[in-house]
């Protein structure tokens, strides 16, 4: 593991590769993978409180590739992944939701969604008022509450 | 020396807030110790982009990994479902769902109806204009009316049906079987001086809007301009008594963590059901040497937490996802006793409308439902938006074995022995959360829902604490009598949820402030002779 608060250039690195076999670029639905340096980015900046995990999940990582997982062979490459997602424990858990969730709040994932650019507060949302009249059965089949006594 | 004030409240959190306003009109020296401070609606998850990935943070609803210097650590290990709760002026109402139901009247009587675990010592009926006050305080919306809920009347409108409410009843309405909206403390149109909703999403964490009610927003400004002090960051480390064994005041650490000494002439508890036993076992003195108000040896024991049972799945139309509060409509279709389902007692439901994309991404490749991968994009499409949930809230019968005692260990930052928690689900709770699971399967499946899931329990679901200091007649068998007080020390109240006799199965905090409206009101009509 790093010996401080941030990840080494290596890690960095396998975190980049991870991170797009997570979730691949696609031109399908217009969106970047989660190796898009912006994402990256934004990841790095946040890890915060979660860095010393993740520096965990990137050095078991390299332990199951024996070298870096960009040079893997494809095949190779997806067994590491299954046997790191499979058996990664909570440090792997901790590395795949700071990804998705860097992921999942860029701007061209979230328009590709179909997602507005902004936080809740202060605009909100609208919400439909529905038909109560779905009530009606409920209201006629009625019921009594059980009586205590 | 501070001079010592007529009753000091430890919390100000649910109970806390109801019980200094109550007792405010005594025009007492009131004090209020809350180890956490004043919240800042600015700062709340909403405001930002990053509203989600916070969750997982500083705004986790469990203590142990949100790790705030006003937070205690917990050692849950031992558990199936992790305590959560939220420490601040407001308490966990800062950070709650804002479901609203009561306690059924057939709850406060379970030995007699049912042949299970005790009757309460008191009735809903004496609850009921504590209840009433308390939806005004709080300011409540709902539909009046609903023929299997005691009858409430919500001072607002109900929330709207929403895209995931109309699903759910319509499949709900294809077996016959009761929904109704839910009683929420969520503020449907503008109520003293709360802006109505805007339908921010997940109220869980805080409401930047002020819709949600939380009582550092209700019922603190009105104790606070009738008089009450109240002290944050003052996190109390024992209650302190004297040589005729009655409660003489509390040792406590300020802001600054200095220790400090609180005489006080009454002490009333409102720390829940953790909290509570923790402090009345730090307690522990030549005089108490088993902790404070435990002759009977109940303190700590019985902890409830209703196991909730959860199943969630996805449907073709877009539901309400992360644009509505999470929870809508509930269902009293197997709250009361059938023996022929297997189990006494039963359970409410709550339906969820849906999860942000964050949420789902996150969760749902932990289910192994979103896979990696060229694929990743079209499933995630699939699934985000399109969640409906369905949650049952189990009734949890009080058990000794499962309780809160000290960590030998474990302490806070003050160096004040934390709270351990040993809890095992009973056989009777196993099988009403698999009767729950298959109800919500035929509810999700009757809606078009595939990719089923279930998260039963709910691991970090220990949100209702209760019962660790119950309320009864018998000192041998309770920790307080019928109004509160203490059976062993005359000038200690407890009014939280630690005395609960039995949990119900719903969520508890409605109850939990009535009761200590309650409490307020027979202490207010017994001052002259409080300690007889």
């Amino acid at each position: 593991m790093s010996a401080d608060n941030q990840l080494t250039r290596t890690q960095c690195n396998d975190l980049r590769t991870i991170a797009a076999m997570i979730v691949p670029a696609s031109d399908e639905y217009k969106v970047p993978g989660a190796d898009d340096p912006a994402i990256q980015a934004d990841i790095l900046a946040t890890l915060g409180r979660d860095t010393k995990l993740v520096a965990a999940a990137l050095d078991h990582l390299a332990r199951l590739a024996g070298q870096p997982l960009a040079e893997l062979d494809a095949g190779k490459r997806d067994a590491v992944a299954q046997e790191f997602r499979k058996h990664g424990g909570a440090a792997a858990a901790t590395l795949v939701r700071v990804v998705l969730q860097c992921y999942y709040r860029d701007d061209r994932v979230l328009r590709s969604l179909g997602l507005e650019l902004r936080a809740p507060f202060p605009k909100g949302y609208v919400l439909p008022d529905g038909d109560w009249s779905l009530l009606d059965p409920v209201k006629a089949k009625a019921g009594t509450l059980r009586r205590a006594p | 020396m501070k001079d010592p004030v007529d009753v000091l409240i430890i919390g100000a959190g649910a109970s806390g807030a109801a019980v200094a306003w109550s007792l405010a009109e005594t025009k007492m020296h009131i004090l209020c110790l809350e180890q956490g401070g004043w919240m800042n609606p600015a700062e709340y998850p909403s405001t930002g982009r990053d509203w989600e990935a916070k969750f997982y943070g500083e705004w986790s609803s469990s203590p142990n990994i949100r790790g705030r210097p006003e937070d205690y650590p917990i050692n849950d290990d031992n558990s199936p479902i992790k305590v959560v709760n939220y420490n601040a002026v407001g308490g966990s109402t800062v950070m709650y769902t804002a479901h609203w139901p009561r306690l059924h009247p057939s709850d406060f009587k379970v030995k007699t109806l049912d042949g299970v675990a005790d009757d309460w010592p008191i009735d809903y009926d004496a609850l009921t204009p504590f209840f009433e006050e308390n939806d005004r305080m709080m300011g409540t919306s709902g539909l009046s009316g609903d023929p299997l809920s005691p009858l409430t009347h919500p001072p607002m409108p109900q929330q709207p049906m929403g895209l995931s409410g109309a699903i759910i009843g319509k499949a709900m309405n294809e077996f016959g079987w009761h929904w109704w909206p839910s009683d929420t403390t969520v503020a449907t149109m503008d109520y003293e001086g709360r802006a109505r909703c805007i339908n921010l999403g997940h109220c869980t964490p805080a409401c930047a809007q002020g819709a949600k009610s939380s009582t550092d927003i209700t019922y603190w400004p009105h104790a606070v301009r009738a008089g009450v002090e109240l002290r944050t960051h003052c996190r109390v480390r024992e209650i302190t008594t004297d040589e005729n064994g009655m409660a003489s005041g509390v040792v406590y650490y300020d802001k600054d963590g200095v220790e400090q000494f609180q005489p006080a002439h009454v002490v009333i508890i409102a720390c829940n059901g953790v909290g509570t036993p923790r402090l009345l076992l730090n307690s522990a003195s030549g005089r108490f040497p088993d902790g404070l108000a435990n002759s009977s040896g109940l303190v700590g024991k019985n902890l409830m937490f209703h196991p909730y049972a959860q199943i969630y799945g996805y449907v073709k139309e877009p539901t309400d996802s992360n644009r509505a509060p999470p929870t809508c409509l509930w269902s009293k279709e197997w709250y009361d006793t059938d023996l022929s389902r297997g189990f006494v007692r039963g359970y409410g439901v709550q339906f969820v409308r849906g999860a942000g994309p964050v949420f789902e991404a996150v969760v749902s490749e932990q289910k192994g439902i979103l896979p990696w991968g060229a694929d990743h994009h079209r499933v995630f499409r699939k699934l985000n938006g399109h969640r409906l949930g369905f949650s049952a809230i189990c009734e949890d019968l009080p058990e000794e074995h499962n309780r809160v005692t000290l960590d030998p260990v474990l302490k806070d930052s003050h160096g004040i022995a934390a709270p351990k928690i040993d809890y095992t689900i009973s056989e009777n709770s196993r099988k009403m959360m698999e009767h729950a699971l298959a109800r919500g399967r035929e509810v999700l499946e009757t809606a078009g829902a595939t990719d089923i899931c279930v998260n039963s329990p709910i691991p970090w679901g220990g949100w209702h604490l209760l019962g660790t200091a119950r309320m009864g007649t018998d000192p041998e068998r309770s920790v307080v009598n019928e109004w509160g007080r203490s059976h062993d020390v005359k000038n200690l109240f407890i009014v939280d949820g630690s005395i609960f006799v039995t949990s119900g199965g719903v969520n508890p905090t409605s109850t939990i402030q009535a009761l200590a409206l309650y409490i307020a009101d027979q202490m207010k009509q017994r001052l002259a002779n409080l300690f007889d």
